[in-house]
């Protein structure tokens, strides 16, 4: 349960972010999921990500819908604000927080259940309004909190605990939000952090909708033989076609890249990412056909991962609706009410 | 003073029957607001599908000396544009009342009718020969009718006039065309029959002061004024012109004119569910946020609203409501979504409810639904219907108080947070079951984690049972503060009497004239009209020191009463129902033959249910 309070001890030595807080600071209360699971290596990448950037804990807003993963919000960041809403309408929360405060950092964290079965239909017109928020599926094929049941993502031929084969199609949210207009889809692996950590941060300042699948095993309900979500499979048919080296304002590119194998892409704040194709072939800035090509793998049973497609020039919803600089939940009362002066004008039209 | 007019100035009722999607709408605007600016109290109701083009429409137009807004239950001067409906149309009309029609293709059989005039008029006949193109004839034909209305009635053409020139200022030769129209029907009218009709209009000075208007325009300006800053809502009948109406104030009075930038957000969401979300999203986060929507959507809405409930969270919705079940008739009037409304959602949940029974009463209540709302920390449902919400009412003018400011509750400033050594989000300080909360993004301090599972007044999330019902019994202390902070009933106790008449919303209208007309007949009752839920104390004695109570609302279940037998303690045997369910308004003539009826049992007239 996460009544569980984490004692705040910090070791004086714990590395500082430019805050000065330390990961510590970025952590939450204790995680109630079963040990091993996927999850739990996703909240710490968040952690990292979040420390690593030199976010105010203030400044960023937790949201999630239920399930599993849902509950993670409250396992990171105790310092933001959270919540924890109903199943499958995180998306719509998440719009309402930000067309009220465009300023605050959303980061919202759902699983295969919560995303692409019941909360499908939110999911995809969240994407459609390019809402800026960071969007994690922690994606692991199976319903766990009812112990067991296929979820959306399940493969074809996929077997259940119980020895069930799943005959349905799977969804996959990594296309899907390809052909919806997203402008930052990855997909990535719980248990590669090295991957992971970057690919957060980059959502985590892209502006729009950044949208992450993380293939996050459950080790109790779908982490056995024949199963296309556990540990070993996904190890196996993983394959990292773009890396994505996350670069913050002001800060010097330190790693190396070969000619002709890196993409600098330059974000909304001066800040960069850099992306490193792994996969000759694979083009991220191409829609069409980085969506052919993932699809064409997913055929064949494997994983493409990394920083699948970005389109760093779109509108976001604030610009679109042409709202103000300043928060919506900021302007004074004044500049709303137009006042017994302005009413009397208005009345004029209905005499 | 003028003098007291003759029997039949100025109280009578014309219906124009006609085909939507033929721009009936603006000739009966133009015929309304004439008289409206000649002093006369007028009021319109539209009787239309749930269609875009050519199903047959209705508009009754009542003119009413004594201000009367209700239905009238009878019509006077029946305008039969549409051949598919002749012949009920003709049924309609009250003996010694008046027909017109398009007399272009005559109709003897149709409207053989000895008790009513006939007047026929070739309206179709005289606008192809003074007009060009299809569409330009068929809307010329509904202006035309208007101007035989209009000598029929000694309408002031200077008056029409005016009205055009301001509905087209920026098209000024729309202004002549449609004049032209008007006069084409003026003039035969004058010419062929004695005009102006016994029943007909003369100037009085009862609409100063007023404003004719319907609910969802007055309710999207209350918002407007209350500061709301973020509206969500998914169309549905008859809710949408409230937001398009939010929408339009929006971006007349709160564009930045140099820079473009809206001062508020207008989001069309995928359904009702993402709605209320986003508007729950956006309150949570600090905005007045709403929506608007009607039965169907409050059904969708139903899970978020207990979420709102028991998390706390502010929220304002205005239900339109609309006849149902299911689908229902989309545009047509009810009292429906009362106990749904009180009760939605899973779990023990309540919401705060308020009943406008008229447009004014929409733009006071929506500023007080975002003020309860920000002050319970909870949602609250503003429970209009079609009848307020899409028909013309003549109110009294809106009066603003420059000194109003929100009030935003118990949310908690930086400067207030730093003192506190720490936040608990559901810990009651002074007993009002009401508790601080904080908004995201003032201090690492206040952040709070906020869930609709089991939690403590800590705001962790608990399966313990003390912990769990703690948090649930402070709910209803809060719901107790509410009780005090709602609208209270209006009560009539006048005359003193043993029977007293309970009502709700929009049937305020038909009671009050329901009342004058019972008062001729010697019978006088008192009357409550119930404003909000929950009920406050004096509903509670109002309902105590009546022997008989007729409790009238529109639905078939009775449902007002349902819910003051559930939540107050009078004896049901002291209530009777009169159940108006039928998708039109209210009319007092209901009222009256109910009430007698129950009164004088040796008398009973039909037409009135009772359950």
């Amino acid at each position: 349960m996460t009544f569980i309070a984490k004692p705040k001890v910090a070791h004086p030595s714990l590395p500082k972010n430019a805050l000065g807080f330390t990961r510590r600071d970025y952590e939450g209360s204790l995680s109630t999921l079963c040990a091993g699971c996927g999850h739990d290596s996703i909240t710490a990448a968040i952690v990292e990500a979040s420390w690593g950037l030199d976010l105010q804990p203030q400044n960023m807003v937790k949201l999630s819908g239920i399930g599993c993963s849902s509950k993670t919000t409250a396992y990171f960041v105790s310092g933001g604000h959270g919540f924890n809403s109903v199943h499958g309408r995180m998306p719509s929360i998440a719009m309402g927080a930000n067309a009220a405060n465009r300023d605050l950092t959303y980061i919202g964290v759902s699983g295969d259940g919560d995303t692409l079965s019941i909360g499908l239909g939110q999911f995809c017109h969240a994407i459609r309004r390019n809402l800026n928020m960071l969007y994690i599926i922690e994606n692991n094929g199976v319903y766990g909190l009812t112990k067991g049941q296929f979820s959306a993502s399940a493969d074809v031929g996929t077997k259940a605990k119980k020895g069930e084969t799943n005959q349905q199609p799977p969804i996959d949210p990594v296309l899907l939000a390809m052909t919806l207009g997203a402008s930052f889809v990855a997909r990535s692996f719980s248990g590669d952090k090295e991957q992971l950590v970057p690919l957060i941060q980059a959502g985590l300042r892209h502006r729009g909708f950044a949208l992450i699948d993380v293939l996050s095993p459950c080790v109790t309900f779908n982490d056995h033989e024949g199963s296309t979500k556990s540990y070993a499979y996904t190890r196996e048919h993983y394959e990292p076609a773009v890396h994505a080296d996350f670069v913050p304002l002001q800060r010097e590119i330190t790693a190396s890249y070969k000619q002709g194998e890196s993409i600098p892409v330059v974000m909304h704040d001066g800040s960069r990412i850099v992306l490193r194709k792994l996969d000759a072939s694979y083009d991220p800035t191409d829609r069409v056909n980085a969506a052919a090509h993932i699809q064409a793998r997913l055929k064949e049973g494997e994983y493409l991962t990394g920083l699948l497609h970005i389109e760093a020039s779109q509108n976001e919803f604030h610009e679109v609706n042409a709202t103000p600089d300043a928060p919506l939940n900021s302007l004074p009362f004044e500049a709303l009410s137009p006042g017994s002066k302005g009413l009397e004008k208005i009345l004029a039209r209905y005499r | 003073m003028p003098a007291t007019p003759a029997p039949h100035v100025n109280d009578f009722t014309i219906k124009i029957a006609t085909v939507n999607g033929t721009g009936s709408a603006s000739a009966n605007t133009l015929l309304m607001k004439s008289i409206f600016r000649s002093g006369i109290p007028v009021m319109g109701k539209n009787y239309f599908p749930s269609n875009i083009q050519g199903l047959p429409t209705w508009y009754e137009i009542r003119i009413t000396r004594d201000g009367y807004v209700a239905r009238a239950g009878k019509v006077d001067i029946m305008v039969a544009m549409n051949a598919e409906t002749y012949a009920r149309d003709a049924r309609e009309v009250a003996p010694g009342g008046y027909l017109v029609y398009d007399s272009t293709w005559p109709r003897p059989a149709l409207l053989k009718r000895e008790d009513v005039t006939v007047l026929g008029v070739p309206l179709a006949k005289m606008c192809n020969e003074n007009f060009n193109g299809v569409r330009t004839r068929i809307l010329m034909k509904n202006i035309c009718y208007a101007g035989v209305l209009a000598a029929l009635l000694d309408l002031d053409l200077a008056r029409i006039r005016e009205l055009l020139a301001e509905t087209y200022a920026k098209k000024p030769q729309l202004v002549e065309s449609n004049m032209k129209a008007i006069q084409l029907g003026y003039d035969y009218a004058r010419a062929n029959f004695s005009c102006p009709l016994a029943l007909h209009v003369a100037p009085m000075d009862k609409t100063s002061g007023h404003i004719l208007i319907d609910g969802n325009t007055a309710a999207a300006l209350g918002c407007v004024f209350a500061g709301a800053t973020v509206g969500a809502w998914y169309p549905i009948t008859p809710s949408t012109s409230l937001m398009d109406a939010f929408k339009s104030f929006g971006e007349r009075l709160r564009v930045d004119k140099d820079t473009g930038r809206k001062n508020f957000a207008f989001i069309q969401a995928e359904d009702e569910l993402s709605a209320i979300g986003m508007v729950i999203g956006a309150m949570w986060n600090g905005a007045r946020a709403f929506t608007a929507t009607s039965g169907p959507g409050i059904s969708l809405m139903n899970e978020f609203l207990g979420l709102a409930y028991y998390a706390e969270v502010p929220a304002v919705i205005f239900d339109i409501q609309r006849v149902g079940p299911s689908t229902g008739m989309p545009t047509r009037t009810q009292q429906c979504d009362l106990l749904l409304a009180a009760y939605a959602s899973h779990g023990d949940t309540r919401h705060v409810c308020l009943y406008p029974s008229n447009p004014e009463e929409c733009f006071y209540m929506a500023v007080q639904a975002f003020d309860l709302a920000e002050r319970l920390q909870t949602p609250v449902m503003v429970l209009s219907d079609l009848d307020i919400g899409m028909n013309d009412w003549m109110c009294r003018d809106l009066k603003w108080d420059d000194s109003y400011r929100p009030d935003r509750g118990k949310m908690l400033s930086k400067e207030e947070i730093l003192k506190l050594e720490k936040f608990h989000r559901f810990v009651d300080k002074d007993g009002d079951g009401i508790t601080a909360r904080t908004l995201p993004g003032v201090h690492p301090k206040a952040a709070y984690f906020t869930r609709g599972s089991g939690h403590t007044k800590f705001g962790t999330y608990t399966e313990d049972s003390a912990e769990y019902q703690e948090v649930l019994d402070r709910l209803m202390v809060k719901w107790g503060t509410a009780k005090k902070l709602v609208p209270r009933a209006v009560i009539d106790a006048t005359a003193g009497s043993k029977v007293g008449l309970v009502s709700i919303g929009s049937c305020d209208g038909a009671i009050h004239e329901a009342m004058d007309l019972l008062k001729q007949q010697g019978v006088t009752v008192d009357y409550m009209r119930v404003r909000a839920f929950p009920f406050s104390e004096d509903v509670e004695r109002f309902l105590e020191a009546h022997e008989t109570l007729f409790v009238i609302e529109q639905n078939r279940d009775a449902q007002l009463r349902s819910l003051l037998t559930l939540e107050t303690g009078v004896d049901k045997k002291k209530l009777r129902s009169l159940l108006h369910y039928d998708g039109l308004p209210i009319s007092s003539a209901f009222i009256v033959e109910g009430v007698l009826a129950e009164l004088h049992p040796q008398a009973k007239p039909k037409g009135a249910a009772r359950a």
